[in-house]
C-alpha cells in the first residue's frame, strides 16, 4: 500500500492503496467518483474510459501507479455544469436506453472531438467501434457524436 | 460518505413535509379491483399511514411528483409511465418530477419482463391523472363560483373560459385535495394527446450523461464491506474443501467464509478481493455429469429422433396429410445457449440485522428477491425493504435473484452491511442462459401448393416448452402436428429477452421462407394466404389478432419496397409475440463475396405508442439485439465449463456492424400491448432470408458467422 496524489478533474486527491490497482477501482471505490464504469475489466467494452492527459484511456488496466502527475478527467470532470456539447447532444438526441456505457461513450466521443473537431461518420465509426453497448443504442450515439461536433 | 443512490420513499415523504399543503392523491395504479384514486392528508402520509398503492403528489409550488414503481432497466418505463399520468392530468410537463419508487406491497406487478408494463397499467395511470385533473378543476370552479363546465385544464392550470380567469395547480391544490374524489372519470380522446405519442426525452438523462450515481453497484453505504464469490467452473462440480488462507492474508481482506457451493471473500475494497479471489485453493468435487457442447450436439439428433416427446398441438390428421403431400419440405434450426451479459455486472447490496434486512440493487423482480431472502433466512417480509437501484440492462438477466439471495446470506455469515459484485467473468461463467435449441419443421404441400400439413419438434436444454404451438402458422394449417422434447441438464437457463421466441422466430420464418419457396409463391403473399385462410376457416386455438399480422405485414411490403428494389436482396419475417406484432424487410448487398446487412425496415403494431423516443429505441435495439445475437454470439461448453468467459471471446455487435433502421409504428388507437421484446423475434429470419437470395444458400444454425456463407469468399 502506499499513498498516490493524484490530479482528478482539476483537483489534487489522494488514495491509499496498492500500486497495481486499476485507475477505476481508485476512482469508485476510493475517490466516491462512480461514473466512471466497470464492464468487462479487461479493457474490451469501454465502460471505463477516462482522459489521461487528454487521451481516452481504458481506466479497468490503467495501474494507479502508471498515472504520476498526469491529468485525470472523469465524466464527472468532462464540463463543469454538465454542459459540454456532447452531453447537451446526448440529452437532446436522448442517446440512453439502460446508460450505464454512456459515461465511457461520452468521454471517448470527449477525446475524438478534441483532436479532430469535425470527424466524418466513418471517423466517428472507427473510434466509438471500441465501446459496447449491449441496449445497441449505435445510431444515436452516432448521430449524437455528429451533432456535437456541429456545435463546436 | 452518505447513501449516494436516493430513496425515494423517504424522499417523497421528505418532500411533502417541506413543500407543506398541496394535493396528495393515493391511487391505484395497478390494481384493477379498486382503481378510484382517494385523497390523503400529508398528515397521514407522514404517519405512514397510507392504505393505497402509489402516489401523485401536486405541492402548492406547482410541483407534480410521480413515483414509478417498475424497475427501470432502459425500456424507459420511467419516462413513459409519468407521461400517460400528466397528458391525463394536463400538467406542464416541465414541473413534473419522478422518483423511483422502492418495492412496496401497495404496487401490483412492481416488475420488469414479458413487455407488459404499459399494456398492464395503461388505464390506470391515465384516471389516475383524469381524477386529479376534475378535481383541480371542481376547486377552481368553486373559488370561482362558476360551473366547473365552464371550466378548462391545461399546461398546469385551469382557466374560465368566459372570463379568462387563470388559475395554476400549485394554487388549486390544497383547495382541490378537499373536493370529493369522483368514483369515475371521463378520459381523453387520443387525438387531442399533447405527451403521449410525442418524442419525450428520457427523465434521467441529465443524470446519466454527468455520471451521478444512478446503478447498484454505484450503491454506497458507510461501514460497508465488499464481497466476491467463488463458484464452480463447471456445472455438475459441488464445493469440496477449501483453504483461503492465502487470500485472508492478502492486503485489505477481513474474511473467507463458504456456503453451499460457494467461497466468498470479503474485503475492502473491489481490487483487493479480486486479487485474493484468484488466490483460493478450492477442491470441487463431481455432483452430476459434466456436459459439453459435443454432447449436446450429439443429445439432440437423437432426441429429435427418439425423445419421448410431450404433445403440445394437434390439429387434424397430420399422418394423412403428409401422405398425401404432392411435395414435403424438411428443416433442421439449432441455436447454442447465450448469455444476458448486460453492461453492469451483477451486485447487490445486503444488511441484515437482528431487527430486519435492508437490500439496494438492480433487479427486475424486487417482491421475488424478498420473498427468496424471507424464505432463505426466515425473516419475515415485512421486516425486509428492498430499494430499487437503476438497472444497467437486464434482458431477463435480473428476473432471477441469486445474487441478492448470495448478499443477503453472506450478510447474515459476517454480519455486516455488504455489497456482493460478480465479475463480468461471473456474469457469463455462473449460467442462467438462453437455452441451446433444436427445432425441426415438416410440412406437407398439395399440387396447388396450399400448405396442408405443418410438423414442429422441439427440442430443448433445459428449455421448458421451446415451442409457442398457438402462435402463427397455426390456425392457418388443416394438420397440425407441434411437439417438444426437454433434456435436464445441470446448465442453468433462464428468460432472456423474448424468452424461446428469439430464436423460435428466426427458425419458423426462415423454414416459412422455404416452404414459400417450395410452393413456387412470393414470401409475402404465401403468409398473407395463410392468414386468409385462418380468417376464413380458422382450425383450432388461435391466440394472435389476424388482422393485426395482416397490417404490419402489408405496411412492411409497402414501405420496404418489396419486391421492388433492383439492387438489394430482400428477407421478409413477421412475429407476433408478447402481445404485439412486427414485420421486417432485411436488405441485404454482397461485398467482397460476403453478405452484407445494408437495412432493416421495421413495421410494428403494438398499439398506442406512449414515447415515440422510447418506442424507436425499443424496436431499433430489439433489432440490433436480434442481429448481433443471431450473427455473432454463443457460449459453447467443455466438461461443464463455458468456453468463453468476457467480452474478448464471447463476440457482441458493434456500431460499425450495425446496419441502417428504419422504424414504423401502426397508429390503429388500439390500447399499448408492449414493446420491450416483439421487435427481436423476427430480426434473424428476415436476415437470413435476405441472405438466401443474395446467396441461395440457407442458414440453419447460429451464430451465422460460422455458417459457410461467411466463410467462402468468391
Amino acid at each position: 500500500m502506499a499513498i498516490y496524489k493524484l490530479q482528478v478533474n482539476g483537483k489534487t486527491l489522494q488514495a491509499d492503496v496498492e500500486a497495481d490497482t486499476p485507475l477505476l477501482w481508485v476512482l469508485r471505490d476510493h475517490l466516491g467518483l462512480v461514473g466512471t464504469k466497470y464492464g468487462c475489466g479487461i479493457a474490451q467494452c469501454g465502460s471505463c474510459t477516462v482522459h489521461v492527459n487528454g487521451s481516452a484511456t481504458r481506466s479497468c488496466v490503467y495501474p494507479v501507479s502508471a498515472v504520476g502527475n498526469s491529468q485525470v478527467i472523469t465524466i464527472e470532470g468532462l464540463s463543469e455544469k454538465g454542459d459540454h456539447p456532447l452531453q447537451l447532444a446526448w440529452d437532446e438526441i436522448d442517446v440512453a436506453q439502460c446508460g450505464y456505457c454512456q459515461a465511457g461513450q461520452i468521454m471517448t466521443a470527449a477525446a475524438l472531438l478534441k483532436q479532430n473537431p469535425k470527424p466524418s461518420m466513418d471517423e466517428i465509426e472507427v473510434t466509438m467501434n471500441g465501446n459496447i453497448c449491449r441496449c445497441g443504442a449505435y445510431h444515436r450515439i452516432r448521430d449524437a457524436v455528429k451533432l456535437a461536433s456541429s456545435k463546436i | 460518505m452518505t447513501s449516494k443512490t436516493t430513496n425515494s420513499r423517504r424522499d417523497f415523504l421528505k418532500m411533502t413535509a417541506i413543500t407543506g399543503g398541496g394535493l396528495v392523491l393515493g391511487f391505484n395504479w395497478f390494481n384493477a379491483e379498486a382503481s378510484v384514486p382517494v385523497v390523503i392528508s400529508n398528515s397521514a402520509m407522514a404517519a405512514g399511514n397510507i392504505g393505497f398503492n402509489s402516489y401523485l403528489s401536486i405541492a402548492t409550488d406547482g410541483v407534480v411528483t410521480i413515483m414509478s414503481p417498475n424497475p427501470e432497466l432502459g425500456q424507459n418505463i420511467i419516462t413513459s409511465f409519468p407521461m400517460v399520468v400528466a397528458e391525463e392530468l394536463e400538467a406542464d410537463w416541465k414541473k413534473v418530477k419522478v422518483l423511483q419508487a422502492n418495492l412496496d406491497n401497495k404496487f401490483d406487478r412492481q416488475l420488469t419482463g414479458g413487455s407488459g408494463a404499459v399494456p398492464h397499467s395503461w388505464k390506470l395511470l391515465r384516471n389516475a391523472g383524469a381524477t386529479a385533473k376534475f378535481m383541480l378543476i371542481e376547486a377552481a370552479a368553486k373559488v370561482w363560483s362558476v360551473p366547473s363546465s365552464e371550466c378548462t385544464a391545461a399546461n398546469s392550470f385551469v382557466t374560465h373560459s368566459r372570463t379568462g380567469k387563470k388559475l395554476s395547480y400549485g394554487e388549486l391544490a390544497e383547495a382541490a385535495s378537499k373536493i370529493p374524489v369522483p368514483s369515475s372519470v371521463k378520459l381523453k380522446d387520443r387525438k387531442d394527446f399533447k405527451l403521449i405519442g410525442k418524442s419525450v426525452r428520457n427523465v434521467e438523462n441529465r443524470k446519466i450523461v454527468t455520471g451521478q450515481p444512478l446503478f447498484g453497484l454505484d450503491f454506497y453505504r458507510e461501514g460497508m464491506v465488499y464481497a466476491m464469490i467463488q463458484r464452480p467452473e463447471q456445472f455438475g462440480m459441488k464445493l469440496k474443501s477449501f483453504d483461503g488462507s492465502i487470500a485472508k492474508s492478502m492486503p485489505g481482506i477481513i474474511d473467507v467464509v463458504s456456503f453451499k457451493n460457494n467461497v466468498a471473500v470479503v474485503g475492502k475494497s473491489t481490487w483487493q478481493i479480486l486479487k485474493a479471489r484468484k488466490m483460493l485453493k478450492i477442491e470441487y468435487e463431481k455432483e452430476f455429469d459434466l456436459e459439453s457442447t459435443e454432447d449436446h450436439d450429439k443429445l439432440f439428433l437423437n432426441l429429435m429422433d427418439n425423445g419421448q416427446a410431450t404433445v403440445r398441438r394437434k390439429d387434424g390428421d397430420v399422418d394423412a396429410a403428409f401422405k398425401n403431400a404432392a411435395k414435403v419440405i424438411k428443416g433442421e434450426y439449432q441455436c447454442p445457449f447465450i448469455s444476458h451479459s448486460p453492461m453492469e455486472p451483477m451486485n447487490f447490496f445486503a444488511h441484515v440485522r437482528q431487527d430486519g434486512v435492508e437490500l439496494v440493487g438492480p433487479t427486475q423482480t424486487p417482491a421475488r428477491a424478498r420473498a427468496e431472502v424471507s424464505q432463505l433466512l426466515k425473516i419475515p417480509e415485512d421486516k425486509i425493504t428492498l430499494q430499487l437501484t437503476r438497472l444497467g440492462g437486464g434482458f431477463g438477466r435480473r428476473l432471477k435473484n441469486d445474487f441478492a439471495t448470495e448478499a443477503a446470506e453472506l450478510s447474515s455469515i459476517i454480519k455486516a452491511p455488504v455489497k456482493l459484485i460478480w465479475s463480468k467473468e461471473d456474469d457469463m461463467t455462473a449460467g442462467t442462459y438462453r437455452p441451446a435449441c433444436r427445432y425441426r419443421f415438416e410440412a406437407a404441400l398439395d399440387a396447388a401448393g396450399n400448405l396442408t400439413g405443418y410438423k414442429l419438434r422441439g427440442v430443448g436444454i433445459n428449455s421448458g416448452n421451446p415451442t409457442r404451438e398457438h402462435n402463427f402458422p397455426s390456425g392457418a394449417v388443416d394438420n397440425v402436428l407441434i411437439d417438444s422434447v426437454e433434456h435436464k441438464s445441470p446448465i442453468t437457463t433462464g428468460a432472456w429477452r423474448a424468452p424461446i421466441t428469439n430464436f423460435l422466430a428466426f427458425a419458423e420464418q426462415a423454414f416459412i421462407d422455404e416452404v414459400a419457396q417450395a410452393a413456387g409463391k412470393d414470401p409475402v403473399q404465401f403468409r398473407l394466404d395463410l392468414l386468409a385462410k385462418a380468417k376464413k376457416s380458422p382450425v383450432g386455438d388461435i391466440r394472435y389478432d389476424i388482422s393485426r399480422m395482416e397490417g404490419v405485414i402489408k405496411m412492411a411490403a409497402e414501405k420496404s419496397g418489396w419486391g421492388k428494389k433492383k439492387d438489394v436482396s430482400q428477407g421478409f419475417s413477421v412475429y407476433f409475440s408478447h402481445a404485439s406484432y412486427v414485420a421486417q424487410v432485411a436488405d441485404v448487398i454482397m461485398r467482397n463475396g460476403l453478405p452484407v446487412v445494408k437495412k432493416i425496415c421495421a413495421v410494428s403494431d403494438c398499439g398506442q405508442v406512449v414515447s415515440m423516443n422510447g418506442a424507436s429505441h425499443q424496436v431499433m435495439g430489439g433489432i440490433v439485439d436480434g442481429l448481433g445475437h443471431a450473427m455473432y454470439s454463443k457460449l459453447s461448453f467443455r466438461d461443464g465449463a463455458v468456453d468463453q468467459n468476457n467480452y474478448n471471446t464471447y463476440r457482441l455487435i458493434k456500431m460499425k456492424e450495425v446496419p441502417e433502421i428504419e422504424t414504423h409504428f401502426v397508429d390503429n388507437g388500439i390500447d399499448p400491448t408492449g414493446l420491450g421484446e416483439p421487435a427481436l423475434p423476427p430480426t434473424g429470419g428476415a436476415v437470413a432470408n435476405a441472405i438466401f437470395k443474395a446467396t441461395g444458400k440457407r442458414l440453419r444454425n447460429q451464430p451465422f458467422i460460422e455458417e459457410d456463407v461467411f466463410k467462402t469468399v468468391s
